[in-house]
């Protein structure tokens, strides 16, 4: 009954507000069209996949950490996660696991080591998560610390060396790690597909669990969805887990690419990521924000880095258009809520 | 009854407030008399408080003029108002917890010349012969943040006596104190009084109006109702006056039928951090299919129970729900399972999802009634929502629209309707009509109703006389955390409800 008159709301309802929305896309296009124009052969498609395949990196951290923005919340420690994760990695292929009472190695091979990796990940967000609820620390502190930590830990697995030589030994049967940053599948990097189906799953959390539909809450009233029955602190613990296994992922994934770990990489990369995470419309107060968006905040900050580099800004402008687009991403996104907050109001007014 | 006006300080004369929509205030004309407690009462949303902005500063009335000692005066804002020697002690105390006691009192006017430093010894000296007046014996440099709340009502006092008060308004200064704190407050009201100060004074207890006041002023959906000597007055006159004579009304029919006891609460305990009593040993019980209200004024453990049933709270004592206990290590999302829904007090701070659809408040804490296999099944969840737009009457243009775009009362039927779909056995509903107008106070009973004839038991608290004679089977009075009176609704009166709110200390 109440529901008929809507359409002819949202038909004479504001085209601003949807091209408001669609921003990040349109920004995405404006972009792409802009180098397209000043870069020769920024659009071939070998040119292409290179930047893609930059932009995964940058995607996988940024997906991770999308839920963890949209609780409110926020993971500095990301960056060092992906160094760490690819130290463990390049750790067990070079020297093997050490059991020295025995004075042996053991040699795991590449299908034991991604997961073992991708569950530590997973295992130091979940400490980031328990030290957040448990004990009420505010998660920019706890991920700082958290950060300095992991980012020490790595250090001290290698001394400060770097591993080389990651694609193992045919003898040992620990070959093919290289294959993860270099392999292609159906004509494109194994790493384009990883980043596409990451997305894939994530949406799908978000949109199609409850637990998506939990985080959502949270970011938004915290109080009432613990009144509502929503186990805050075991949603929010998963929320800090998932950024852990991303940044796993991306550091196996550059590790590969590499075919190397340093104890550095990685650093401020979460930095990248956040930046990525809020040009796709997420609000860091929490409760608004997209999987789509993330990507194609991805996609912009890579296209806009690759591309001026492309067209031989150098770095130092780099670095200052990056942050005016921040910026002005945020102002927008500013002025969208209030938009469509009184869209909002406007289409009550024509029920009451 | 007659009093003669030559002791009048300040009138406020014909005053009126419109807001859009409502009239807060009518024609109001009050008088404050000097050097006595001027008591002032009302019931919620009678104008007490419309009309003591206006006194303090903090609102402009629509039509009418103040005088102070005869004269007409424009006050412009609370300096202004501070200018003529008018002070108010808000109910939520407004002091610096981090600062001391010294620097709270000179908050916004440091004793202090240029860029030399603030002359602490001056203020500390002052800071302490103000607390002298009032008989205590605090440091000066105590860090607010120690004092006990009975002592920070008092630091507040001291801030208008420092602005040299000639009438001072006390906005329920009582409601978190303890029996012995109001005494001390008390003392020091009468040693004020003493000394020239006119107190206007809010309160909804009654009993401690009858101790306290002089003079009492009765408004009644924003006019004036009645005013008279505190000495030739009963409660029961002030309950008359303050509710009216025209009968309440009635939303329960005659023939009301109630199943089984589903919920039994015994000897509830709780205790907080700070070791004060909240809830004090409670028992009671409630039918299926029955409606029970339970009245109290703010403080009185009302909300505090509620907390025990669904929130975190650790209490001792044992709940009944269907005959299956509820543990206090029982999450909430268990409670809810077992067969509880709550719409809290407070909608804005822990009712509504803000910036979430419509749809997605309704659904989100029965979720997992909806699942096919781990997802949610969106066609049973659209036709869910749907059905309770439909059946609760919210108005809304789409199920996707914000919540935060809808009216009050249209905000607190999609909390009910979230409640609701968890299908709960028995329904928690605290303040529900806080906030809304009275179109949709009246929606929200008929739905109370409704809700019980399905068989439902409701537990609702209110601290409206007339809410609570209106829609309830049962009536219980809470007062300092315990439970004073259990009374089916036919046999009792408002006095008596009024007079078992005060019973708990």
């Amino acid at each position: 009954m109440n529901i008929k008159n809507n359409n002819h709301v949202l038909r004479s309802g504001n085209l601003g507000l949807i091209l408001l929305k669609m921003r990040t896309f349109i920004a995405l296009f404006i972009i792409l069209g802009f180098f397209s124009l000043t870069v020769d052969g920024f659009l071939a498609p070998a040119s292409l996949i290179i930047m893609i395949k930059h932009i995964s990196i940058n995607a996988f951290l940024a997906l991770g950490i999308t839920f963890v923005i949209i609780t409110a919340g926020i993971d500095l420690s990301i960056g060092a996660t992906l160094g760490f994760c690819g130290m463990v990695a390049g750790y067990l292929i070079s020297h093997g696991l050490v059991i020295e009472p025995l004075g042996i190695a053991i040699f795991p091979s590449v299908w034991v080591v991604v997961p073992v990796v991708i569950i530590i990940g997973g295992f130091i967000g979940a400490i980031n998560g328990f030290i957040i609820t448990r004990y009420k620390v505010a998660p920019f502190i706890c991920t700082l610390g958290t950060m300095y930590i992991i980012r020490g830990a790595a250090m001290l697995l290698s001394g400060g060396e770097t591993f080389a030589g990651l694609q193992g030994n045919p003898e040992l049967g620990n070959t093919g790690f290289d294959a993860i940053g270099s392999g292609y599948l159906f004509g494109l990097p194994i790493a384009i597909w990883l980043m596409f189906i990451m997305a894939g799953v994530i949406a799908y959390i978000a949109k199609k669990l409850p637990f998506g539909r939990h985080v959502y809450a949270i970011g938004d009233n915290e109080k009432a969805a613990e009144l509502s029955g929503i186990k805050v602190n075991n949603v929010k613990v998963w929320v800090y887990t998932i950024a852990g296994i991303c940044a796993a992922i991306a550091g196996i994934v550059v590790t590969s690419q590499l075919v190397a770990s340093h104890p550095a990489t990685g650093t401020t990369f979460e930095m990248n990521a956040i930046a990525a995470v809020v040009l796709g419309g997420t609000s860091l107060a929490g409760g608004r924000g997209t999987i789509t968006g993330t990507l194609i905040g991805a996609f912009v900050i890579g296209i806009l880095a690759d591309g001026l580099v492309m067209m031989g800004v150098s770095e130092f402008w780099q670095m200052v258009i990056k942050g005016v687009v921040i910026i002005i991403a945020v102002i927008i996104d500013q002025m969208q809520n209030k938009m469509q907050y009184k869209a909002a109001i406007g289409s009550q007014k024509a029920v009451c | 009854m007659s009093i003669s006006d030559e002791n009048v300080i300040l009138r406020a004369e014909d005053i009126c407030m419109v807001f859009p929509g409502t009239k807060a205030l009518d024609h109001v004309t009050y008088k404050v008399y000097q050097g006595a407690v001027n008591v002032i009462i009302g019931e919620n949303g009678a104008g007490k408080s419309t009309l003591m902005k206006i006194i303090s500063g903090v609102q402009s009335p629509t039509h009418g003029q103040l005088y102070l000692k005869g004269e007409k005066v424009h006050i412009t804002g609370p300096r202004s108002a501070a200018q003529h020697g008018i002070g108010m002690v808000h109910q939520e105390l407004n002091l610096s917890e981090n600062l001391t006691v010294a620097e709270n009192l000179f908050l916004g006017r440091e004793q202090q010349k240029g860029i030399s430093p603030i002359d602490e010894r001056h203020q500390n000296t002052i800071a302490k012969q103000t607390m002298a007046r009032l008989k205590q014996n605090i440091a000066p440099n105590e860090l607010v943040a120690n004092l006990k709340v009975g002592q920070k009502q008092l630091v507040e006092i001291a801030k208008s006596l420092i602005a040299d008060v000639d009438i001072l308004i006390l906005d329920e200064p009582t409601s978190a104190l303890s029996k012995k704190e109001v005494q001390v407050l008390f003392e020091v009201i009468n040693d004020l009084t003493q000394q020239g100060v006119s107190i206007v004074y809010i309160s909804h207890r009654l009993e401690e109006l009858m101790e306290i006041g002089q003079y009492i002023t009765i408004l009644r959906d924003g006019k004036f109702q009645s005013e008279a000597m505190v000495k030739d007055i009963d409660v029961a006159w002030i309950v008359r006056e303050m509710l009216g004579s025209e009968p309440v009304t009635n939303f329960l029919t005659a023939d009301r039928s109630f199943g089984e006891v589903v919920l039994q609460a015994s000897h509830i305990n709780l205790i907080n951090e700070a070791e004060v009593t909240l809830v004090d040993d409670v028992s009671f019980s409630l039918r299926a299919g029955e409606i029970v209200g339970i009245y109290g004024l703010m403080g009185a453990g009302r909300t505090e129970l509620f907390e025990c049933l669904l929130g975190k709270e650790r209490f001792s004592g044992e709940f009944t729900l269907d005959k299956q206990k509820v543990n206090t290590h029982m999450s909430t999302s268990e409670r809810i399972k077992m067969g509880l829904g709550l719409v809290p007090e407070d909608r804005k701070q822990s009712g509504i999802f803000p910036i979430s659809s419509v749809a997605n408040n309704l659904s989100m804490s029965s979720l997992w009634k909806r699942l096919k296999g781990l997802a949610i099944n969106e066609v049973s969840e659209k036709e869910a929502v749907t059905k309770t737009i439909d059946e609760l009457s919210i108005k809304v243009s789409s199920p996707q629209v914000e919540i935060q775009a809808l009216s009050g009362g249209n905000q607190q039927k999609v909390v009910i309707g979230r409640a609701l779909l968890t299908e709960p056995k028995v329904l928690l509903l605290d303040e529900p009509t806080r906030g809304i107008d009275i179109g949709a106070k009246g929606d929200v009973f008929e739905m109370m109703v409704k809700l019980s004839e399905q068989g439902i038991g409701i537990l609702f608290s209110t601290s409206d006389l007339k809410e609570i004679m209106a829609v309830s089977d049962r009536i219980l009075v809470m007062s300092n955390g315990k439970l004073t009176a259990d009374l089916m609704r036919d046999e009792t009166n408002e006095s008596q409800l009024v007079h078992a709110s005060a019973q708990g200390f």
